[in-house]
């Protein structure tokens, strides 16, 4: 399948998913629920294009997921501005900083980018903890508007929104799989040198991953403001966005764009199960040991897992 | 307000600070300078060192330091199993990069949330009799809760530069950060020598560990701010050598300590990434390095 016609399946597959949902399930948690899992989706997707594509760890989803709230908590003090445009600004933020981050430590061995970008999300945090006008560390109360601006209830909106981004961000991932730019970001995860020699423009192909993969990571936290009602830095910041991107495609498979949703999908399940029934502590304990289990015996996720099964009964 | 006592005042405890901070990044000097391992989860251990510090000084009152050198065999045998799992699963098969560094980020993370879901998120402190005591030499104060781990750290960290240099297994230790190959040609076994030194890593955070927690109040996650500190002294020291992370170290300390003088306590965790990203991008030597 060629990349227009994936774009235009993914939107009807999305679409139909949409209808049928809203159409059949009156539920509200559902999609509470539901927008977490989607938004997992994004943040998994979008790690995948620099961790699983391009073979760099970026430990700081919580600092470009937080940065897209934060813009969004500015835009809706100074604005009225409708959520979409919240959300392209926050990617528009976060792009900015995968960039800056990008530009001063993807030129050394790619552990130092790890490193930096665990401490970024730190920095990020000590930012707004004093930064009085989003609230520092009190956090801050977001109203939302009474309607939202489709029917529906405004859990139901920002639910559609986020399937509208994970549709785009999962789109894009495939698209960039099939096309040169994939090659290419192939190319330096196995050898970067070898990338070099061949030609491959490296650092600007790192540049545009982070860069890519940080707008996809704000634009999937503009809508959180509304969706808590209540934003703080800790629980924004929180290290378990970081961890869940990880381990995210780590579980599912990273070479493909269908192992992040896996994972995804696997692990924001468990974890909405898992709070709901047992605890938030010990729901992400799991995720930990998962993430360090899948590393340690299936360093291929669930897609490798399925692959090797397939090839030996082709054999 | 800027004053000569509080500057001067703000420098000593920096230096302090920075001794210790030395001794809690030791550990990854040693397994990401020399063994080229990225153990991003050294900060979890730390915590662990803290956290039997504090049991063990709550049941029995007993010196947290005393605590702290006694379970150091026990750490170092941790750090050997965990170093085995690391070999085992990546180092052999050649992945040590990305699935490596998940490795250890979730073995951070399940550090973390263990000890929460053990300990709660409460602070907890030890009881000494040197806590809360202070020297004074003229304006300047030198609180004993920050000169004895000051002095224990030094004491360390020359204990370990003397047994890197001096003994057999030391030096195959520096052998193995210099050259892994040559040592193979040697034929001595990189893994084994790497698995020694990983425990005596892992075993200097038992000691950190109850450095820190005479120092301050410990929670589980205060384990994650000292994250960007150890890589930014590490990096800034040239990686390999004590003295130079000892540099990097007291560097760091002065910065936040005068920071948090004269800015506010919530500004001092920006200093060490700040520190992080200038090294990074303009000197990636270190500053002792050539």
């Amino acid at each position: 399948m060629d990349a227009g016609k994936f774009w235009i399946v993914s939107f009807i597959v999305s679409l139909i998913f949409l209808v049928l949902t809203r159409w059949l399930i009156t539920n509200e948690y559902f999609f509470f629920a539901g927008y977490q899992v989607l938004q997992f989706i994004v943040l998994a997707t979008a790690w995948n294009i620099l961790g699983g594509y391009t073979g760099y760890t970026n430990f700081g989803t919580g600092a470009f997921f937080a940065v897209g709230a934060y813009s969004a908590v500015v835009l809706h003090k100074l604005t009225t501005l409708p959520v979409p445009v919240m959300m392209l600004t926050g990617g528009v933020m976060s792009g900015v900083i995968g960039f800056g981050m990008g530009y001063l430590t993807l030129r050394l061995r790619g552990v130092f980018f790890a490193i930096a970008t665990l401490a970024l999300a730190i920095v990020a945090q000590t930012l707004i903890v004093n930064w009085d006008y989003v609230g520092g560390s009190r956090g801050i109360y977001i109203i939302r508007p009474q309607h939202a601006p489709i029917s529906g209830s405004y859990i139901q909106y920002l639910y559609s929104l986020m399937l509208a981004l994970t549709w785009i961000s999962v789109a894009i991932a495939r698209t960039i799989e099939r096309s040169t730019l994939g090659l290419g970001f192939n190319a330096i995860r196995d050898d970067e040198q070898a990338a070099e020699a061949g030609g491959v423009p490296t650092l600007r192909l790192k540049l545009i991953a982070t860069t890519l993969s940080g707008a996809l990571m704000g634009m999937s936290g503009a809508p959180l403001p509304y969706y808590v009602t209540y934003l703080d830095p800790a629980s924004s910041f929180n290290l378990s966005y970081a961890v869940n991107s990880v381990a995210m495609p780590m579980i599912g498979g990273m070479t493909n764009w269908i192992g992040p949703i896996i994972g995804a999908v696997l692990l924001g399940t468990i974890q909405q199960l898992a709070t709901v029934t047992i605890s938030s502590a010990l729901n992400l304990l799991i995720v930990g040991v998962l993430l360090i289990g899948f590393v340690v015996i299936a360093p291929n996720g669930i897609v490798g897992l399925v692959q090797t099964r397939w090839r030996a009964r082709i054999r | 307000m800027f004053s000569l006592d509080l500057a001067v005042n703000a420098i000593v405890a920096g230096l302090l600070l920075g001794g210790f901070y030395a001794a809690v990044t030791i550990g990854v000097t040693i397994s990401f300078g020399m063994l080229d391992i990225v153990n991003i989860a050294h900060p979890a251990f730390i915590m662990l060192g803290s956290f039997v510090a504090y049991i063990v000084n709550s049941k029995f009152s007993v010196d947290p330091i005393l605590i702290g050198v006694v379970m150091t065999p026990v750490f170092f045998l941790i750090g050997m199993a965990v170093y085995e799992i690391y070999y085992y699963a990546f180092e052999r098969r050649g992945e040590e990069s990305i699935q490596g560094l998940a490795f250890f980020f979730g073995l951070l993370f399940v550090g973390e949330v263990a000890l929460i879901l053990v300990f709660g998120v409460d602070y907890r402190f030890v009881e000494a009799p040197y806590i809360g005591l202070s020297l004074h030499f003229g304006f300047v104060d030198l609180p004993l809760r920050m000169l004895i781990p000051f002095l224990v750290s030094l004491l360390m960290l020359a204990v370990l530069q003397a047994f890197l240099g001096r003994t057999f297994i030391g030096r195959a230790i520096l052998a193995v950060s210099q050259d892994r190959l040559a040592l193979q040609l040697m034929s001595a076994n990189p893994s084994r020598v790497k698995r020694i030194a990983f425990g005596i890593s892992i075993a200097t955070a038992s000691l950190a560990g109850a450095l820190l927690i005479i120092i301050q109040p410990v929670e589980p996650s205060i384990g994650r701010d000292y994250i960007g500190r150890i890589f930014a002294i590490c990096v800034l020291g040239g990686m390999t050598s004590f003295p130079g992370m000892l540099a990097g170290a007291v560097l760091i300390g002065i910065v936040e300590s005068i920071t948090s003088t004269f800015y506010g306590p919530s500004w001092a965790p920006a200093v060490a990434f700040g520190f992080l990203l200038l090294t990074l991008a303009v000197r990636p030597a270190g500053i002792l390095g050539r």
